[in-house]
């Protein structure tokens, strides 16, 4: 087993399932001769060609609409779109024709495409470069969002979300890039989409989390295990639609809930999974189901004492834990 | 003068790490602010790091080549003038929060129960006032409620133990107290013990499945007066019935036919004429189901599911063989659903798979009976005063007697043997 970077995952990903599969093929800004603004694409270009490494002009809606034409024609697109936060201008090739094209022409077209986009804060981006996006699409069938914490996670379900038969938004958190390292196995594999996954075990308090904050939660976890509390950490891994199986699992087995966001509070991904206990866990719940997220603030700060106070951190997961623990 | 502490910087968006990559300074040096420090690399640039203060270098708290994450100290700088003091640690704490903590001796939570806490007590009949509350202002945790029903329930094990041990006793007194036995093995509380670590032992940690199965065996074994028969039948015609046929099968409709959509083909042909057999438990009644829908136990790695064949009596032995290795691969590879598991009324395991030749299952509540099937196995019998070489099965059944009694099962599987032992290419058609 080897040992590589979060980034390092998604490029693995690509250039196994290009090798693979002649019809896949990745756009988007700079993704060619630069590799990436990030370096995702790194190496690709000069390994497939400029016919499967494409550069595109900014424009996010050409970007995706090309994706879905040619995804309707048979081929596997790949689709960067440069950070998160640009794909506004392409929430309508997105939401209006991607998510319904099979629905709309009774299954006679499908858009097996694939959108990667990094997303999240930490990095002193500022307004235009740390939003979440995922809440813009949990709300439309059709869609996937898969949303992973390690580079195992990354390299399994992007493989899969390119093999998947419909739209995938797959996104990836640029802090998490580089800073997070784990374990890969050099055999291949391919992870389903749709599933949860319990990242430790615990029976005081439930976690349930994605992305760079499932980290988080790990380090205050391991920390507050000195003092006796043990927490069991759920990775969401897919945020649409969600494990309803998994989040009710999780829930009643401790009865104390936390869930967390990098995203602002009001209307995010885990105030449905808030809802998904509330229906069915009643009568486990030990506590209020309790929600850690950013601040319903406009956008991330740039300045930065305001980001680190916008931002999740071990220290703000590992009190919100003890203080359920404790209730 | 003070000492100042010099960070990694952050040399680019998404980096969070750096690597030493020369000093360009020793300790003892003097440096202005703004004069390169060192050198580091990251894997998006390479950048040599300026001074953030004019004064001596007193420590180099990094080697070459060593990588160190954004934001950790470097080296340290005796600063000489006082333009850093009061200010000195870069960033100012804020005050912080003061925590209220909530006396020793509050207990206004302690009757604010948990909905889980509620559950628990009703269940296991705790009278909560008697806990102690563990959590903020004395309110009784769920986590309390457990403990205490572990504890209690060392104190009943021992006339548990007395209580089965009448049980066994009875049992093998014979047939004829078949039903006494199971009268009394009505409500039978079962304890929840906690069992002690010793050294070398490992933890297993419950699976949600684990869990699941746990729960519905003490529900089943607690509420479900179990009693428990078994039958030998001769099963040497449906042994080479299925040996004529298996290969053209397989050829033909590329399933396996194994013995098991058989035995569910008699099972069903039983049902259908003994609907009591088919039935439910419902407190004031009892409900017979006009669905015939067959739980099947399928043994996956660690866990047992009983996904169902529904309406199985709608199905030739060609359908129920089919259904049959669907449900079996879908265990496989983890791909049952909810749905997949809902609406079974009588459960079929095939025990035999295993090569037991007896077993007593467990009822999958709330239905009223459960049938495995054990070994074929070659066994000398008398047949027309002569000692014959025969493939004999057993199968064992365990019944809900508020539902059932002996007569009726009897009668049921009688009728099950009657079918098997008359298995032929004439009157059993695969499709």
């Amino acid at each position: 087993m080897a040992v590589i970077s979060y980034i390092e995952a998604v490029t693995q990903a690509l250039k196994e399932e290009m090798e693979r599969d002649e019809n896949v093929f990745v756009m988007g800004e700079d993704v060619g001769k630069r590799g990436g603004v990030f370096q995702a694409t790194k190496g690709l270009y000069d390994e497939f060609g400029e016919k499967r490494v494409i550069d595109t002009p900014l424009a996010e809606s050409a970007i995706v609409g090309v994706g879905i034409g040619a995804a309707m024609y048979g081929l596997r697109p790949v689709a960067e779109m440069q950070f998160a936060d640009f794909m506004l201008p392409a929430t309508n090739q997105i939401i209006s024709e991607a998510a319904k094209t099979r629905y709309r022409s009774n299954n006679d077209w499908s858009v097996p495409l694939t959108i990667r986009a990094p997303y999240g804060g930490g990095v002193h981006g500022g307004l235009y470069h740390s939003q979440s996006m995922e809440a813009i699409f949990a709300n439309v069938p059709g869609l996937k969002i898969v949303m992973p914490s390690t580079p195992y996670d990354v390299k399994g379900l992007l493989k899969a979300s390119i093999r998947d038969n419909d739209p995938v938004i797959f996104f990836e958190h640029k802090r998490a890039y580089r800073l997070i390292k784990g374990e890969v196995p050099d055999e291949e594999y391919v992870l389903p989409i749709g599933k949860a996954d319990v990242k430790r075990d615990g029976d005081d308090v439930t976690v349930i989390t994605y992305g760079l904050a499932v980290h988080f939660a790990l380090q205050a976890a391991e920390k507050l295990a000195g003092e006796g509390i043990s927490t069991q950490i759920l990775d969401l891994r897919t945020v649409y639609p969600l494990d309803k199986e998994a989040i009710i699992a999780a829930a009643q087995k401790t009865g104390k809930v936390l869930l967390v966001t990098e995203d602002t509070k009001e209307g995010s991904v885990i105030s449905e999974v808030a809802a998904i206990i509330a229906e069915n866990c009643l009568f486990d719940l030990d506590a209020p189901v309790k929600r850690l997220a950013a601040p319903d603030a406009p956008a991330m700060p740039f300045a930065a004492p305001l980001e680190k106070t916008f931002l999740l951190n071990p220290e703000k997961l590992e009190q919100a834990i003890r203080d359920l623990a404790e209730f | 003068m003070s000492i100042e502490k010099m960070a990694m910087p952050q040399l680019g968006e998404s980096v969070t790490e750096g690597t030493i990559s020369q000093w360009l300074v020793s300790v003892g040096d003097s440096v202005n602010k703004y004069d390169p420090i060192a050198e580091v690399t990251t894997d998006k640039v390479n950048a040599e790091v300026p001074s953030s203060f004019s004064g001596k270098i007193t420590e180099l708290l990094a080697e070459e080549g060593e990588t160190l994450p954004v934001g950790q100290p470097i080296c340290s700088i005796e600063v000489e003038s006082a333009e850093h003091e009061g200010v000195s640690s870069q960033e100012r704490r804020s005050p912080a929060v003061p925590v209220s903590e909530p006396e020793a001796n509050d207990t206004s939570m302690k009757k604010r129960y948990s909905p889980a806490v509620h559950r628990l007590a009703q269940e296991n009949h705790v009278d909560l006032e008697k806990l102690t509350g563990s959590g903020r202002s004395g309110r009784i945790t769920r986590k309390d409620v457990e403990k205490f029903i572990a504890a209690g329930s060392e104190t009943i094990s021992g006339k548990v133990s007395e209580k089965r041990d009448d049980l066994t006793r009875t049992e093998q007194t014979g047939a004829a107290s078949f039903s006494e036995a199971a009268r009394q093995a009505a409500p039978i509380q079962i304890p929840v013990q906690r069992a002690q670590n010793e050294a070398g032992d490992v933890d297993v940690p419950l699976t949600g499945v684990r869990r699941a199965i746990a729960n519905n065996m003490v529900r089943s074994k607690h509420e479900i007066p179990h009693a428990w028969t078994m039958i030998e039948v001769d099963v040497t015609n449906l042994v080479n019935y299925r040996n004529q046929i298996k290969n053209t099968f397989l050829k033909k409709e590329g399933h396996k036919l194994t013995y098991l959509p058989f035995f569910i083909k008699a099972i069903v042909a039983a049902l259908k004429e003994y609907p009591r057999m088919n039935s439910t438990w419902a407190g004031d009644k009892i409900i017979e189901k006009k669905a015939v829908s067959i739980s099947l136990a399928v043994a996956a790695e660690d866990a047992l599911y009983v996904p169902v064949i529904r309406n199985a009596d709608e199905k030739s032995i060609k359908g129920l063989a089919i259904a049959v290795d669907d449900l079996a691969s879908k265990v496989r590879n983890n791909r049952l659903s909810p749905d997949d598991m809902r609406g079974g009324t009588f459960t079929v395991n095939n025990t035999g798979s295993f090569g037991s030749i007896q077993s007593q299952p467990i009822i999958n509540y709330p239905q009223a009976a459960i049938l495995s099937i054990e070994s074929i196995v070659k066994r000398p019998v008398v047949v027309n005063n002569m000692i014959a070489i025969r493939d004999m099965v057993n199968l064992c059944i365990s019944i809900d007697h508020r539902v059932l009694d002996g007569l009726i099962t009897g009668h049921f599987l009688a009728r099950i043997k009657e079918l098997l032992e008359n298995i032929s290419a004439e009157n059993t058609p695969i499709y």
